[in-house]
């Protein structure tokens, strides 16, 4: 193009580019089918966790698609309308906007809190269905919006199990820690997991050394080893984001700081499976209480080698929207049809428990799965090992760890 | 206190990361007055590059320093001639929204191409420390703290003592004079931006050891770099280097003192009382 | 004159959308568009008229957005006080940093950087107490109602979006006409100069911060009505400071309807690139990043740049 465009051609441009705006990208446009929205941030700050989220979603309908897509509606395919929600509510929401017009049946995402606020409120006006993956705020499901159903567990759920499971652990050891020191992002779900240790820990006899909250991003976590190793507790619970996870615990090591346990509530990469692979040095026997299988569950095998087939890394994203799908898709077989007040009636009275997470059958109550629960994992050789409740217990603990040479 | 010590070594030890992503951005910035945006993206750019190095080629990212070095310069170059300052017209405001455009292509090649997955290198060093006694500091500081030295005395002495750094500054100083003595200005915008740019894949081969990259990373840099670059004064490249290291040290002990989350205040309160009060910069107006 | 009478057609049709379509989609995408627009208005007062580029909106955008949420979350105020309020709160704050900054001779890109030093400053504060939200951000209840400044009818929000961007063009085309206005642009032009005529720069460089921190705070408070929910990275983050100047200077610095241009033919190129490059994420970022490089090549005063060139030639 060497000559300046006239103003006519502009909006000519925009005006053709309009005509062909209202269509979303479409995978396997195949009739008769249904389609479900997946809405994740795939780009921005919260990329990797969108980009796992999607891809658990696709998983389960590639496998829903094969075994006969949906048998009440005369054997339709699943078929994904992908959304990016580029890490903003504001673009989240509007995306809830075009996935209406697309005609979805229900929408599935979108990981962040602050994101999800602004798109079960939006994809309410529609009176169509969103089921939250991840979310842990629990505001997400105190809204009284009728559409939004959140089938993992909030953070007031997981900080209390997460103290249950601690209290466990250490009885069963013989209480070997009686000193903590809590590290975490000074973000939604770090705050306020900080606060409620703050509240509980106390009363089941643990005394808390210190606090420590930390941006996100934050560059060196130098002063907080310093500050550990000062405080010297036995148990360091840490809550952030993966790269800080990555971060400080590499940083514990570089200042030699050897805590008996290192035991985190929704540790960014604790569950990570790439982080036990590649800094074993510093992730071995890393425990964390977070959203994780049922290792022991025929599906959960089966799904598992399906992501190593793909060479994915299996972290929760992957398995919660995997489930989430499944759940879905499930509610649209029983309401046999893709009608959004008939799928949200579905959702509303689902006992599905055909899933790969330790729940049992879901029973929604006021959009939150009550059976929804955490469990506890420690990297072990490499891999992430269920240690607790002992019904999906993969590996025996290693608690208190054995001090390095 | 027994932490105030190890405390403001290791603020030295982060200051010389910021000293090194800053030496690069007070030639572009602080020289041609170039806000480049995408300094953060060239920075994410180069960790990707000296993190291939490692895995796909097995080169240590201190082997990967010198050819790192040469491709950025020669992308920094292309990049000031033939597209920013194609784009651009060479007007302020538009050179902002080009270089805001550049960050937003590369960062999303990035994720396009490489994901958003966190990648971090395994070298044999990463967990050795020198012990100063009151502070263990691992080893790839120490390193990047000697390489921010070496390289602010490399720019001084190129932009001091060559005819190329004559030519940088009489730039720097009155453009069109330049031009009319027959200095070829965009070749010289170019050239600074280049060796900006190289800069930039010096300071990924030193951060990378202790380190990650996704596409995200350089915004965790990149203000800081701003701030860097006008607290040591514009252009000064010891400037630049003693402000890399005292915004390290306040961090560190604002950190220390306030909290990590209310600490970050630090460094930019110090900025904004700089600016107020001597906005030519700690070491100003020795360059241009 | 005659993109005066383009950018009326243009306000005018934009006022006419919900009535000639009943999609969602298209109602947000334009209401977005009129969002942004009204932010980029308030950025354009100040760098377009005024010369002085800010790094830093998001701080007025975010004070709107964050003061009309805590008056009502933690005092209870009722959602119209306490919009207003939060506009003056912001309107209060610009004249404030403006009687500091510009007393101090900051300009260029000294300025742009001091700016966006507060908002940052900003940002940390509010996400370090709990009075602000710290970690969580801002939540407002959900409860619709005129009362409220909540509106099940997403084309309430449309309208009054709409009357808000139009209301912020008169403020502009009265910048053009008005002795403030003519004050404002002789300091753009040649600060020293203006000096010498008898203008007082600090005081007339500062109300202009003023208005424009207040046009920005309306658009906060807009955005927090609107999603009912802000937090310290979206309200106060760098990537809100962005978005205010991208439009101006895409639609054309210091012209009246060169915000709301920007804006729109910005969202268009979005929606643009998204829909050219399906669902692979990031390249339609990558499309976006490259059209707009581009454009910049052929458009350099950008668009009413362009229309204004061809008026004359």
């Amino acid at each position: 193009m060497t000559r300046t465009p006239t103003r006519r051609e502009v909006l000519a441009g925009a005006a053709a580019g309009g005509a062909v705006l209202g269509m979303p990208a479409i995978l396997k446009a195949q009739a008769p089918s249904v389609k479900v929205g997946l809405l994740h941030p795939v780009t921005g700050a919260l990329a990797y966790e969108g980009e796992q989220g999607r891809k658990g979603a696709l998983l389960a309908i590639e496998e829903l698609n094969a075994a006969g897509g949906i048998k009440s509606m005369g054997g339709a395919k699943l078929e994904a309308v992908l959304a990016d929600a580029q890490s903003k509510p504001e673009v989240g929401a509007a995306e809830i906007d075009r996935l209406a017009e697309a005609g979805v049946a229900a929408v599935l995402g979108p990981f962040g809190s602050g994101i999800a606020l602004a798109t079960t409120q939006a994809a309410a006006k529609h009176n169509l269905a969103h089921v939250v993956d991840v979310g842990v705020v629990d505001q997400i499901v105190q809204r009284g919006l009728k559409n939004t159903f959140r089938f993992a567990p909030g953070f007031g759920r997981v900080t209390a199990q997460g103290l249950e499971n601690l209290v466990a652990l250490n009885t069963a050891a013989g209480n070997p820690v009686k000193t903590v020191l809590i590290v975490h992002e000074d973000g939604a779900f770090g705050s306020g997991m900080a606060k409620l240790m703050n509240e509980r820990l106390p009363q089941f006899g643990f005394q808390i050394l210190d606090t420590i909250g930390h941006p996100t991003p934050t560059r060196d976590f130098t002063n907080i080893a310093l500050k550990v190793k000062q405080a010297n507790p036995d148990l360091v619970i840490p809550s952030n984001y993966k790269n800080e996870f990555i971060l400080m615990a590499r940083t514990l090591r570089q200042q030699r700081v050897q805590p008996k346990a290192i035991f985190a509530v929704l540790g960014g990469a604790a569950s990570n499976i790439r982080f036990a692979r590649e800094y074993p040095d510093a992730a071995e026997n890393i425990i964390d209480n977070n959203h994780w299988f049922d290792p022991t569950k025929p599906l959960s095998k089966k799904f598992a080698a399906s992501v190593e087939k793909k060479g994915w890394d299996l972290t929760y994203e992957l398995m919660l929207n995997y489930s989430c799908m499944r759940l879905i898709a499930d509610a649209i077989e029983r309401a046999a049809s893709a009608d959004r007040a008939k799928v949200i009636d579905a959702l509303a009275s689902s006992t599905f428990s055909d899933h790969i997470m330790p729940y049992g059958p879901t029973r929604f109550e006021n959009g939150q799965n009550q059976g929804a629960q955490i469990v506890t994992t420690q990297i072990r050789n490499k891999k992430i090992e269920v240690i607790y409740p002992k019904e999906f217990a993969s590996a025996a603990p290693l608690f208190p760890v054995p001090r390095k040479g | 206190m027994s932490l105030l010590l190890p405390s403001i070594i290791n603020g030295l030890t982060t200051g010389a990361i910021y000293a090194l992503v800053a030496l690069g951005l007070t030639l572009i910035y602080g020289v041609l007055h170039i806000i480049n945006f995408a300094h953060g993206s060239l920075l994410m750019l180069a960790l990707y590059a000296a993190f291939f190095a490692k895995t796909l080629l097995g080169l240590d990212p201190y082997a990967a320093l010198p050819v790192l070095l040469l491709g950025f310069f020669a992308l920094g170059y292309a990049l000031q001639r033939w597209v920013i300052d194609w784009a651009s017209h060479g007007r302020d405001q538009n050179i902002l929204l080009v270089t805001l455009g550049l960050a937003l292509v590369i960062d999303n090649l990035a994720l396009f191409f490489w994901t958003s997955t966190t990648r971090t290198i395994d070298v044999p060093y990463a967990f050795e420390v020198v012990d100063l006694g009151v502070a263990l500091v691992p080893l790839p500081r120490a390193i990047a703290f000697v390489g921010a030295l070496v390289l602010a005395a490399l720019l001084w002495a190129l932009v001091g003592w060559t005819d190329l750094g004559k030519a940088i500054r009489a730039v720097a100083r009155e453009k069109e004079g330049a031009r009319l003595v027959g200095i070829r200005v965009e070749h010289i915008y170019a050239m600074s931006f280049g060796i900006g740019t190289a800069c930039v894949a010096a300071a990924a081969c030193l951060l990378l050891p202790t380190f990650y990259v996704t596409p995200q990373v350089g915004y965790a840099f990149v203000l800081v770099a701003f701030t860097t670059v006008v607290l040591g004064g514009m252009g000064s490249f010891l400037g630049a280097l003693v402000g890399g290291l005292l915004l390290g040290v306040v961090e560190a002990l604002c950190g220390l003192f306030l909290g990590e989350s209310l600490g970050q205040i630090g460094i930019f309160a110090l900025f904004i009382l700089v600016l107020l009060l001597r906005p030519t910069g700690l070491f100003g107006a020795r360059l241009a | 004159m005659r993109h005066w009478v383009f950018g009326a057609a243009l306000v005018a049709a934009l006022g006419v959308v919900p009535l000639v379509t009943s999609s969602e989609f298209w109602l947000t995408f334009f209401l977005m568009a009129l969002l942004f627009a009204l932010l980029g208005q308030s950025w354009n007062v100040l760098g377009g008229y005024g010369g002085q580029f800010s790094f830093g909106h998001a701080l007025f955008f975010g004070l709107g957005a964050y003061a009309t949420g805590i008056l009502q979350v933690r005092h209870g105020v009722p959602a119209w006080p306490a919009a207003i309020a939060a506009i003056a709160i912001a309107a209060a704050v610009g004249a404030a940093l403006g009687a500091l900054v510009f007393r101090y001779r900051l300009r260029g890109s000294y300025f742009a950087l001091v700016t966006l030093a507060f908002a940052e400053v900003a940002r940390i504060l509010v996400a370090s107490f709990d009075y602000t939200g710290s970690g969580f951000g801002i939540l407002i209840a959900l409860a619709p109602g005129a009362g409220n400044f909540q509106f099940a009818d997403r084309r309430v929000f449309y309208w009054l979006a709409w009357a808000l961007v139009c209301l912020g063009c008169l403020v502009a085309l009265w910048l053009e006409r008005s002795r403030f206005g003519a004050r404002l642009i002789a300091i753009r032009e040649n600060e020293a100069a203006a000096q010498a005529l008898g203008i007082d720069p600090l005081r007339t460089k500062t109300l202009a911060l003023a208005l424009s921190g207040a046009i920005a705070g309306v658009a906060g408070v807009l955005y927090m009505q609107i999603f009912l929910f802000a937090d310290s990275h979206i309200a106060f983050g760098p990537t809100m400071s962005v978005e205010a100047l991208l439009a101006p200077i895409i639609g054309g610095l210091g012209t009246a309807f060169g915000p709301l241009l920007g804006a729109i033919l910005l969202h268009a190129l979005g929606e643009l690139a998204r829909h050219a490059t399906g669902g692979a994420p990031g390249l339609n970022l990558v499309l976006y990043g490259v059209l707009l490089i581009v454009m910049l090549r052929f458009l350099p005063d950008g668009i009413t740049g362009l229309a204004r060139r061809r008026a004359r030639g």
